[in-house]
């Protein structure tokens, strides 16, 4: 579609196109297209690269439409009242960002149009008058929707809605957010059934999924095919990035992901560039690069840090700076990966693996914010496999190949949430709700039965022991209809609204040190430093220090929910890391990966240090096959070792690691225990695993058999703390247990009832209630990664090549170099628990 | 598809306990939360919470309606371990004041067989300040015997031989970078507070301030309760929440 076939009046208005032209330009092909779109009353989805004018392009439509509808006089007919526009994006801040970029247009054409945010800062006077007086455009949150639909003020607010745009779409729709989302948009169609929606969204693998998203659904149609589809606009080209990977002459480190040494090379790069943006994977990484960029740092430039446990005032600061040109480089996680402008960047250093080529692609568009010139970017690699993904993601991003997750099935605990949602705007017929459900693409398979079930779960708990009707949350109306029982019951709603659960957090304040001699109390009334999780600081005891913040801190004590913390002389940290954010490798570069090293022919691209390396291991045992699974056995330091390089990523790795363990114990191999990385699986034992094989009495193809899916993974589950913490998010969610609130925490621990407990009675009373099944599905698309271990095993059914070594081979040595960092899981807790008490008595009677 | 199908099977207890001396008196500590007193035949069990799911459901929360089942289940197999002529009920024993009224006429059945042929006393708690309607058994504030006295909270300047509840002690440990939580048993030799007994009940740190002038300071044990067996550590070895 072109603008150039457009009949009728002019696409842009004149005024617009004085506007324009005012300014130097003219309306790129893209918006035009979309301003068609809406004049078919069609929805889209615009595909663009950064600096391609997307924001402005998603809003044009409703800005030409908005400036011929006049504003609402009394009796007017034809006129405006209500939202005319809804903007929905991710962040908080983005919605601000969008308000101040608006004004620009809507001040220079002379548009008489009101804009204004409505996010969890935004007062309560605010949100009140916004219902009695809606603004046109209304730039919010996901939760936000939800909030407003589940009070009929609100509804009332956003009936007539026109034009939904849906910023950061592909961002949006991989996580229960978009899940939420999408329930929200089914409900506001039936508010506004000539709503028009406009997704804006990054290059992605599968557009229709996010086509499908955009618009209703027709039932239970099998076929993804057949799906309604929303028209799609993409903007082609922009110039190709310049992608380089860093060339070291130090020694290329065989595992760990702190990329030091490659520090002095960054900096002397960070100090050829104005601005340059240093992403790594972890918040940890970032504390640790940061750090030892400093060391370095004999110039002083200024050099920031930023991630998501920081404080937000100081966030704000360092964004604020980032802006306003007074910094060299900021440090930064996937905290910076999403679309705020931050001037001008002209190099994005990417510190360790991308994991992922579409990843690498948006973190890349951070950089110069032009789209006619190319992005520059340098790729560092930590080790010597990620030496062999960079190259992986190098070529994906030459070939314009991507990787984004697929589209998500609804998880039912978000369906919980948003049915009660429902109940508190005002009473529903279960038909119509299950049907208007089935219009929102992640739904369009829910089986009324497990609506019925999560409407029985909103109701009662839905327990097949009905012993809670008569406290029913939701009660028959006499018509058939399901009305809330109470109104405090929308209260509860209302705090717990949202899918984002959070693990634990403390804050952090900075007080002066115990250790220094003075015999005071820890002072109060510290800076804030920002937030750290729970489980974290459990480890920690007074005395202990480590990175964050950008400083080496020393641990003090906990009070209430705060960590204090002080400066600690020490030159390096003794706790070394906390985690978060950790990216699985995706699919498609772990595919590259092993293709890459299945094929000679192409190490050519790779270091000396790397090649050499690979041809090593040819020598002295074997390369892993595309499509195969190599294992090796080998005796090390008395014990056995067995490992396999599937390529699958750590977390596939270490279900996959759980599971072999159960399996070599019932055989008798008496494994003790085993460790993963992104790229193989280390599993060790007493007995001589190389032999059993040899001799037959161990089948590999047994091993790896796919059936370890069924009772083993059962068993291993109900003992796991990965699903308690799984089921932890999902009762939150679903509303059955409270979601714990800043200050509210500490009112008495042994009074809550701790989803642990739950889980443990519910497993062993109802296994198969809805809420366990939510988790079970959580589980096997999040934290297990079932659905790729699954494909794992397919995959190298009948390709295992078994190499039996007297000695451990190059290609383990990175596996091998991460034994004892792994953390302690389920039975091995009361081993702990017993040396420990065991330890005492030695004492005592020695 | 969930993987939740196998039934767990029911916990059996053996009747072997971690025997300490309480102000003179041979107790028996038993891995399920209960205290064993042979010499007066008497099992004693503290903060039971019967009915909190139902408690819950009251305002809406819906937990799982299995607690009272579960709690039920867990005191039968202690009483036939043990099949002693006296059971204590320390206090707390339904969560709240209604709770014997809602108590669901099989757990009542189930309940009163497991009090034929013994004496079965309720103490009263902060949850339950009142006797149990239609339930066997007899209500009292504390109760004294031989060189113990039973009550639900504990009590300033209380003369040695104290057992009480309440508190639901938990006591945690750190080791190689982890660390681990467990309901447990806390003693100075003079006192002694138990464990909540009830399934869906927490623990409070014995770190925690709320526990400041029951014990001399880090001068106390605490038992954590592990699978088939206890797990002695001295306050010095434990760590805060």
């Amino acid at each position: 579609m072109s603008a150039m076939d457009a009949a009728g009046p002019p696409l842009l208005p004149p005024e617009f196109q004085r506007w324009f032209e005012s300014r130097g330009w003219q309306a790129r092909a893209h918006q035009l297209d979309l301003l068609e779109v809406a004049r078919n009353r069609r929805s889209a989805l615009l595909i663009a690269p950064t600096g391609a004018g997307k924001t402005l392009a998603g809003f044009l439509p409703s800005l030409t439409d908005l400036a011929a509808t006049p504003r609402a006089k009394p009796g007017a007919a034809g006129s405006r009242r209500g939202v005319h526009t809804l903007y929905i994006s991710p962040l908080k801040a983005l919605a601000v960002d969008i308000a101040r970029n608006l004004e620009a247009p809507v001040e220079g054409i002379g548009l008489d149009i009101r804009i204004e945010t409505r996010t969890g800062d935004t007062p309560s006077h605010k949100r009140q008058r916004q219902k009695k007086i809606p603004p046109d455009i209304l730039l919010t949150t996901p939760e936000q929707i939800a909030l407003l639909l589940s009070d009929a003020q609100g509804r009332e607010m956003l009936t007539g809605v026109k034009t939904v745009i849906l910023d950061e779409l592909h961002a949006l729709v991989t996580s229960k957010r978009g899940d939420l989302l999408a329930l929200g948009l089914a409900a506001l169609r039936r508010l506004s059934p000539q709503l028009r929606t406009i997704g804006l969204s990054a290059t992605v693998a599968e557009p229709d999924d996010l086509r499908a998203y955009l618009v209703e659904q027709t039932g239970d149609e099998p076929d993804r095919e057949a799906r309604n589809l929303a028209d799609l606009v993409t903007v082609s080209g922009g110039a190709a990035p310049d992608i380089t990977i860093l060339d070291t002459d130090e020694r290329l480190p065989w595992s760990g992901h702190s990329a030091r040494h490659a520090v002095p090379d960054i900096y002397e790069i960070i100090r050829k560039h104005r601005t340059s943006l240093v992403f790594v994977n972890t918040r940890s990484q970032a504390e640790a690069l940061f750090q030892a960029l400093w060391h370095v740092n004999d110039e002083n430039l200024p050099i920031a840090l930023h991630h998501g446990s920081l404080d937000v005032g100081q966030r704000r600061k360092v964004e604020a700076a980032m802006a306003a040109g007074a910094l060299r480089a900021i440090v930064c996680t996937s905290s910076l990966d999403l679309g705020i402008d931050w001037g001008d960047v002209d190099l994005v250093v990417n510190v360790g693996a991308p994991k992922g080529a579409s990843r690498l692609a948006q973190r890349i568009g951070r950089s110069n914010h032009r789209m006619d010139e190319p992005s520059r970017a340098i790729l560092v690699p930590a080790n010597r496999f990620e030496v062999m993904e960079c190259q992986a993601a190098l070529a994906a991003s030459r070939a314009g190949e991507q990787d984004t997750p697929p589209l998500r099935t609804g998880a039912l605990d978000v369906l919980a949430q948003h049915i009660l949602g429902v109940a508190c705007a005002g009473p529903f017929l279960p038909d119509a709700l299950f049907d208007e459900i089935r219009t929102a693409e992640p739904y369009r398979h829910l089986t009324r039965r497990d609506f019925d079930r999560t409407v029985a779960f909103v109701a009662t708990g839905g327990y097949a022991l009905r012993t809670y009707e008569r406290y029913a949350r939701l009660k028959d109306d006499g018509d058939g209809r399901l009305r809330l029982a109470h109104p405090s019951f929308a209260q509860q709603y209302r705090l717990n609204v949202g899918t984002i659960v959070e693990a634990p957090m403390l804050k952090v304040r900075l007080v002066r040190s115990k250790a220094e001699g003075r015999r005071t109390p820890v002072g109060r009334g510290g800076r804030m430093l920002g937030e750290i999780e729970e489980w974290f600081v459990d480890q920690l005891i007074p005395g202990d220090t480590f990175l964050f913040a950008g400083e080496i801190l020393r641990f003090e004590a906990i009070r209430e929910n705060e960590v204090y913390v002080s400066r600690a002389r020490a030159q390096a940290p003794k706790v070394p890391s906390y985690q978060g954010g950790k990216f699985p490798l995706s699919t498609y570069l772990a595919a590259s990966v092993r293709a890459m090293l299945a094929d000679p022919a192409s190490w050519s691209r790779l270091p000396g240090q790397v090649r050499d390396w690979l041809e090593l291991q040819r020598l002295h045992s074997a390369l892993p096959r595309a499509d195969g699974l190599l294992v090796e056995t080998f005796p090390r330091a008395n014990k056995h070792y067995l490992v396999c390089y599937p390529f699958d990523g750590r977390l596939a790795h270490q279900t996959l690691g759980m599971l072999l363990t159960r399996r070599l114990e019932r055989l008798g191999a008496r494994p003790l225990g085993f460790v993963a990385n992104d790229y193989a699986l280390a599993v060790w034992g007493m007995s001589d695993l190389g032999a059993m094989i040899a001799e037959g009495r161990l089948s590999l193809d047994g091993l790896f058999d796919e059936d370890m899916l069924g009772d083993d993974l059962d068993a291993w589950l109900a003992e796991s703390s990965l699903m308690k913490r799984t089921f932890r998010t999902c009762a939150v969610i679903a509303g059955l247990i409270e979601r714990r609130h800043p200050g509210k925490e500490k009112s008495g621990r042994q009074v809550t009832v701790s989803a642990d407990l739950i889980y443990d009675v519910l497993r062993r009373h109802e296994p198969d209630h809805i809420l366990l099944e939510a988790t079970w599905q959580d589980a096997a698309q999040g934290l297990l990664d079932i659905s790729r271990l699954g494909e794992l095993l397919r995959r190298i059914q009948g390709r295992i090549a078994h190499t039996a070594l007297d000695r451990v081979s190059p290609l383990a040595v990175p596996v091998m170099l991460e034994i004892g960092k792994e953390p302690v899981f389920g039975a091995a807790q009361e081993a702990l628990l017993g040396e420990a008490a065991d330890d005492l008595v030695r004492e005592a009677m020695g | 598809m969930s993987p939740f199908t196998a039934q767990q099977p029911v916990r059996r207890f053996a009747p072997v306990c971690h025997d300490i001396s309480l102000a003179g008196e041979l107790v028996g500590l038993h891995d399920s939360g209960a205290l064993w007193w042979p010499d007066e035949d008497t099992l004693v069990v503290s903060d039971l919470h019967f009915e909190k799911g139902s408690s819950y459901a009251r305002r809406g929360v819906m937990l799982p309606p299995y607690d009272t089942a579960a709690t039920l289940e867990k005191l039968a197999g202690v009483i036939d371990a043990f099949d002693p002529s006296r059971v204590i009920a320390l206090g707390d024993s339904f969560h709240d004041t209604n709770g014997s009224d809602r108590l669901p006429a099989t757990y009542r059945a189930m309940l009163t067989t497991l009090q034929l042929g013994r004496e079965w006393i309720w103490i009263t708690g902060n949850h339950d300040p009142v006797a149990p309607v239609s339930l066997c058994g007899e209500t009292m504030e504390e109760v004294r015997l031989a060189g113990l006295v039973f009550r639900h909270e504990p009590e300033e300047d209380a003369a040695p031989g104290e057992v009480c509840g309440h508190l639901h002690p938990a006591a945690r440990i750190r080791r190689y970078g982890r660390s681990v939580r467990r309901p447990c048993f806390a003693t100075d030799g003079q006192r002694m507070v138990l464990p909540a007994f009830g399934v869906l009940t927490g623990g409070l740190n014995v770190l925690d301030e709320a526990w400041s002038g029951l014990f001399p300071p880090r001068g106390f044990s605490v038992f954590m309760l592990g699978e088939g067996r206890l797990y002695p550590f001295t306050a010095s070895r434990l760590v805060a929440d």
